[in-house]
């Protein structure tokens, strides 16, 4: 569902004059030729830490962005929708699993990520804290923030760590199913009776500011984004995905007749550039630190989730067992 | 004071609006063990390798790699699942320089255990079965796939894998992948609406 690259929270970086000069300079020109890099390569701490971060948050993203929509499983209408739904929602629960793993060939235990996120020391995509009221937000999530997640997915899989490349070939692949069955549930509304379009167009209300923010504020051009980019780990500045995403979706949007709600928002024939009202980058960090209608609630649920599931977990452990991170 | 949500299931789980959110610590052993898993996508493809799997022990790996890896049913024709742990890896090699050039041993010709072997061709790709050898041990298995294996074109890194080690689904077993051809649902093809859009911009203008 989301794709990480923009990161929420400020990183105290390891200065690269503490690393080995040798294998630093074998580390970038494995990179320069274009060749990933693997679990028991030589890394700088810099990219190991800032992988986990961007992975892991990726992880808690597909687990919580899986609560609003999971909750409208059995209040989707008809069969049909109900079985997508599901079936959506299992994936975004394996792509979970499979960013876990990722990570965890980096050093971090998929425990100790889980135990962050519940504890609140981990970060995952802001918009999940907003709640989906009706059967139409579920639409515009299973649409609109797959796309936006698709655009940084896509840009990420082209990164350099190898696993993580790996994990986001395959979501991606399962992302253009979600992609699809999201336009087809906003076509439907969008094309059908006046009350359904109105639930449809109020949708778009809502959710049209935490998408903008979605992406991330503008980047600020640091020596840090810049080695982040040379090491192929960061791979698109927000700024790009957010006109990549108006360039794809807008016109989508308004083919059905659905408004945006900005009237600033118009493609600068010129430039190419959409333009567009500035979003309200105070909410988004008043949310994102806490105070959002829904972050209780997401991290309640999924504290909840873990706590009454330690019985199963108990009862399965096998008293030999010993940890061992993946290997790819 | 419960948690009152959007949703009623939500509401129903009775959480406690005070709880704080954070958990109580967790012991070491919270965490299963890990098993990689690979899949073969067709018929004569070579296995490859699907990603890893958490799970308390061998047949609940592979019911996990299949839900995990196989729910799209078209590409997949068998799975296996190996304990991670059982898994010797080589030296990563990079630069079109072949790992088994590192490899410097003879194999001993002592055929006490089967090994099956598997490459990594291109960095970032997946480790891809190549065949399967006799040897004395893991060491003595990489010495004889070196023998067997070696080509012009250069393997990067080596999985070996003593054959009683792995969970194979079992040729006789081949109808647990029938009902995939009925989850069309999970396909983007399944979704089509170009007509709906279309009929609607005729009706509009």
């Amino acid at each position: 569902m989301y794709g990480g690259g923009n990161s929420f929270e400020a990183m105290k970086a390891t200065a690269l004059t503490d690393e080995d000069p040798v294998k630093l300079a074998e580390f970038e020109a494995r990179i320069d030729r274009g060749e990933k890099i693997e679990p028991s390569d030589w890394m700088p701490q810099l990219y190991r830490k800032q992988l986990i971060r961007m992975i892991e948050q990726h992880a808690h993203s597909e687990i919580i962005g899986a609560l609003p929509e999971g909750t409208w499983i059995t209040r989707a209408p008809g069969f049909k929708r109900k079985l997508a739904l599901m079936a959506k929602v299992q994936d975004e629960v394996g792509h979970a699993q499979l960013l876990y793993s990722a990570a965890e060939t980096l050093g971090k235990s998929r425990e100790d990520m889980i135990a962050d996120l519940i504890n609140g020391k981990s970060k995952y995509s802001n918009i999940f804290n907003y709640p989906a009221f009706t059967w139409a937000d579920s639409c515009f999530i299973s649409w609109l923030v797959d796309a936006g997640a698709i655009v940084n997915q896509i840009a990420n899989s082209k990164g350099s760590y190898g696993p993580y490349c790996r994990a986001l070939e395959r979501i991606c692949a399962e992302e253009s199913f979600h992609l699809k069955y999201g336009h087809h549930c906003v076509i439907h509304l969008a094309t059908g009776t006046k009350v359904q379009r109105e639930m449809m167009q109020a949708a778009f209300n809502r959710w049209w500011a935490p998408m903008m923010h979605f992406f991330g504020p503008s980047d600020k051009i640091s020596v840090h984004s810049e080695i982040l980019m040379r090491w192929k780990v960061k791979m698109s500045s927000n700024d790009e995905c957010r006109q990549q995403f108006l360039d794809m979706y807008v016109p989508k949007i308004w083919e059905l007749g659905l408004t945006v709600p900005d009237d600033k928002l118009r493609k600068d024939p010129e430039t190419g550039e959409w333009e567009f009202t500035e979003p309200d980058w105070d909410e988004f960090k008043r949310v994102i630190n806490g105070d959002g209608p829904c972050n209780k609630e997401r991290l309640a649920v999924r504290r909840v989730a873990e706590e009454r599931g330690a019985w199963v977990r108990q009862a399965l452990l096998a008293p030999k067992t010993k940890y061992v991170a993946p290997l790819a | 004071m419960n948690l009152k949500s959007l949703d009623p299931r939500v509401t129903r789980l009775g959480i406690d609006e005070l709880t704080d959110t954070q958990i109580v610590e967790k012991g070491s052993l919270d965490q299963f063990e890990t098993y990689e898993a690979f899949i073969e996508t067709k018929e004569g493809k070579p296995f490859e390798h699907a990603g890893p799997v958490h799970a308390p022990n061998e047949e609940m790996a592979f019911l996990f790699a299949k839900e995990q890896f196989s729910r799209r049913g078209m590409f997949c024709n068998a799975l296996c699942v190996v304990k991670t742990e059982n898994i010797k890896v080589s030296d990563y090699t990079d630069n079109n320089e072949d790992v088994y050039n590192l490899v410097t041993n003879k194999p001993t010709g002592v055929e006490r255990d089967s090994f099956e072997i598997f490459h990594l061709a291109k960095r970032g790709k997946q480790h891809k079965y190549e065949g399967s050898v006799m040897a004395k041990d893991y060491e003595d298995a990489l010495a004889q796939a070196k023998e067997d294996f070696q080509s012009d074109k250069p393997v990067f890194n080596i999985w070996v894998v003593k054959s009683e080690h792995i969970l194979a689904s079992d040729e006789e077993d081949r109808d647990i992948w029938d009902t995939l051809k009925e989850k069309k649902y999970r396909d983007a093809i399944d979704y089509k609406a170009g007509d709906k859009i279309k009929a609607f911009k005729e009706q509009q203008a």
